[in-house]
């Protein structure tokens, strides 16, 4: 009764290096955090103060930005693949 | 010499050493070149400036890598031109075209990517990468070429044939990515994260950017030391929209130009304009969007600079004008027949938001004002073959002159 949830880069120094993590489904809030359980610190990269999203934090869920779901309270059905992933952009023009 | 002090969160301010990184860890924040403006300003002149290459690279004091060493094909120091003929069609008496299209790989994009290529190198990577909407692909692939390293590009499969063609050429890997461009972004953004390779808009991102900051400083050079009154700028992720301003402003607190007082203004296609919309609707962040676009090159539904460029609008008074699909290639069309300059999807987008400007009187008649090309017409072919009316004829005299006779329209 688990999720997989892909560590981008920049957080891996507080998942101890860990690239992949698996943590109990719920909401996507629930999700986030139990992954601060595990790895403290870890939700204030992810969040801002008020629990939001931050703006440069892009999450997906089996590929589908959150976003176009409902984002912190998308629930995530097990067995589902998560990524973390920096809000670059490019490819202007 | 080089200027550069550090890389810094845009969004946190959080400091950090320069190497390939482009996320800040505290906030997932974009990071951006920090330079010594002190000793710019004591070190560099109009004169020393002038006295440089005729590229990019004259401006090399404003840039994270020295010309030394410079992965360099000829781009930049491109035409600004008057546009009498589209300035009266408009009301325009001060209209000028910066017209990109004509750097080596026939886009803007060699600006970044000759940044970028050169910092590659001198990182030690022997790849060269990227994502991108076409244009962006072609750059990385012949700069690559020139450099020697391997090229490795990522583009959504359907993406038009002569960008295909135009990328291909040079002999990189082309990985035709079944979705769009906000989707191949996201694979690509995973794939820097675990190879080691110099991705020129994910991990190289700070300093690519910066080679944008040129087109900025051209146009203060080429209007004689000045900033112009409006400028008129395409725009997917909004990074190329901010870094012209960045530009205008690093020459003025140099001193180098007076205070610009100039009006950013940012053009997107109705079917992608995210960062409009969250301009209309005042909003501080730009809500994503599914992009579905004739203007391919735009066509990016979550812009990662959609906030600073939100600040930019706000900062100097501009504003963002969203195009009607319909009317880009008529914009295409318009620059053509009254300036010669064949742009693609882009430049419609910004020669029909310019029209749109002028009838709102958002434009002064007499206000120097700039519209960005930034790309060949010749890459976007398709939107406008239907164009193509031929007047057929035998190969002799007699027929060819029958024919004008009957054609009273010729």
């Amino acid at each position: 009764m688990s999720v997989l949830i892909r560590i981008p880069t920049p957080l891996r120094r507080l998942s101890n290096g860990q690239e992949k993590v698996e943590v109990s489904s719920g909401s996507l809030e629930s999700v986030i955090d139990s992954l601060e359980q595990s790895f403290p610190g870890i939700k204030g990269r992810l969040c801002d103060d008020q629990g939001a999203l931050r703006t440069f934090v892009n999450i997906y869920i089996d590929g589908e930005d959150v976003r176009f779901l409902e984002g912190i309270n998308t629930q995530v059905k097990d067995g589902s693949e998560i990524s973390i992933v920096p809000a670059v952009a490019g490819g202007m023009n | 010499m080089t200027y550069v002090k550090s890389l810094v969160c845009r969004s946190c301010f959080e400091e950090y050493p320069i190497e390939p990184l482009n996320v800040c860890e505290m906030c997932f924040g974009p990071l951006e070149i920090t330079y010594d403006y002190e000793s710019i300003r004591k070190n560099i002149s109009r004169e020393s400036i002038e006295a440089g290459p005729f590229s990019v690279w004259r401006y090399d004091a404003f840039l994270p890598v020295s010309r030394e060493n410079a992965v360099d094909i000829g781009t930049g120091f491109t035409p600004l031109t008057k546009a009498e003929n589209l300035g009266s069609r408009l009301g325009l008496n001060n209209l000028y075209i910066k017209n990109d299209s004509v750097n080596p790989t026939f886009s803007f994009k060699d600006r970044p990517v000759t940044v970028t290529a050169t910092k590659a190198l001198e990182f030690g990577f022997d790849v060269l990468a990227c994502v991108s909407t076409g244009n962006l692909m072609g750059s990385v692939a012949a700069h690559g070429a020139k450099a020697g390293m391997k090229t490795i590009v990522f583009f959504p499969e359907n993406l038009e044939q002569s960008k295909q063609v135009s990328a291909s050429i040079y002999g990189p890997v082309m990985v035709a990515v079944d979705g769009n461009y906000d989707q191949v972004n996201r694979l690509g953004s995973e794939l820097a994260d675990n190879r080691n390779w110099a991705f020129v808009n994910i991990n190289m991102r700070p300093f690519y950017a910066e080679g944008s900051k040129t087109l900025g400083y051209e146009i203060a050079e080429q209007l004689g030391w000045k900033s112009p009154d409006n400028c008129i700028v395409p725009a997917a992720s909004g990074e190329l929209y901010t870094k012209i301003w960045k530009g205008l402003k690093e020459f003025s607190d140099v001193g180098l130009i007076n205070q610009p007082s100039t009006k950013m203004f940012l053009a997107q296609p109705q079917g992608c304009s995210p960062i409009v919309s969250a301009y209309i609707a005042d909003q501080k962040i730009v809500p994503p969007v599914i992009p579905d676009t004739l203007a391919k090159s735009l066509a990016i539904g979550n812009p990662a600079s959609g906030p600073f460029a939100l600040e930019t609008i706000s900062e100097t008074n501009g504003a963002a004008v969203a195009t009607p699909e319909e009317e880009i290639v008529a914009g295409i069309e318009l620059l053509a027949e009254t300036e010669g300059i064949f742009t693609e999807t882009a430049g419609g987008v910004v020669v029909s938001s310019l029209k749109k400007l002028a009838e709102n009187g958002d434009i002064g008649p007499d206000e120097v004002t700039i519209i960005f090309i930034t790309g060949n017409g010749l890459k976007t072919q398709e939107v406008v073959t239907g164009g193509v009316k031929l007047v057929k004829t035998g190969p002799t005299f007699s027929e060819f002159e029958d024919l004008i006779g009957s054609e009273a329209n010729f």
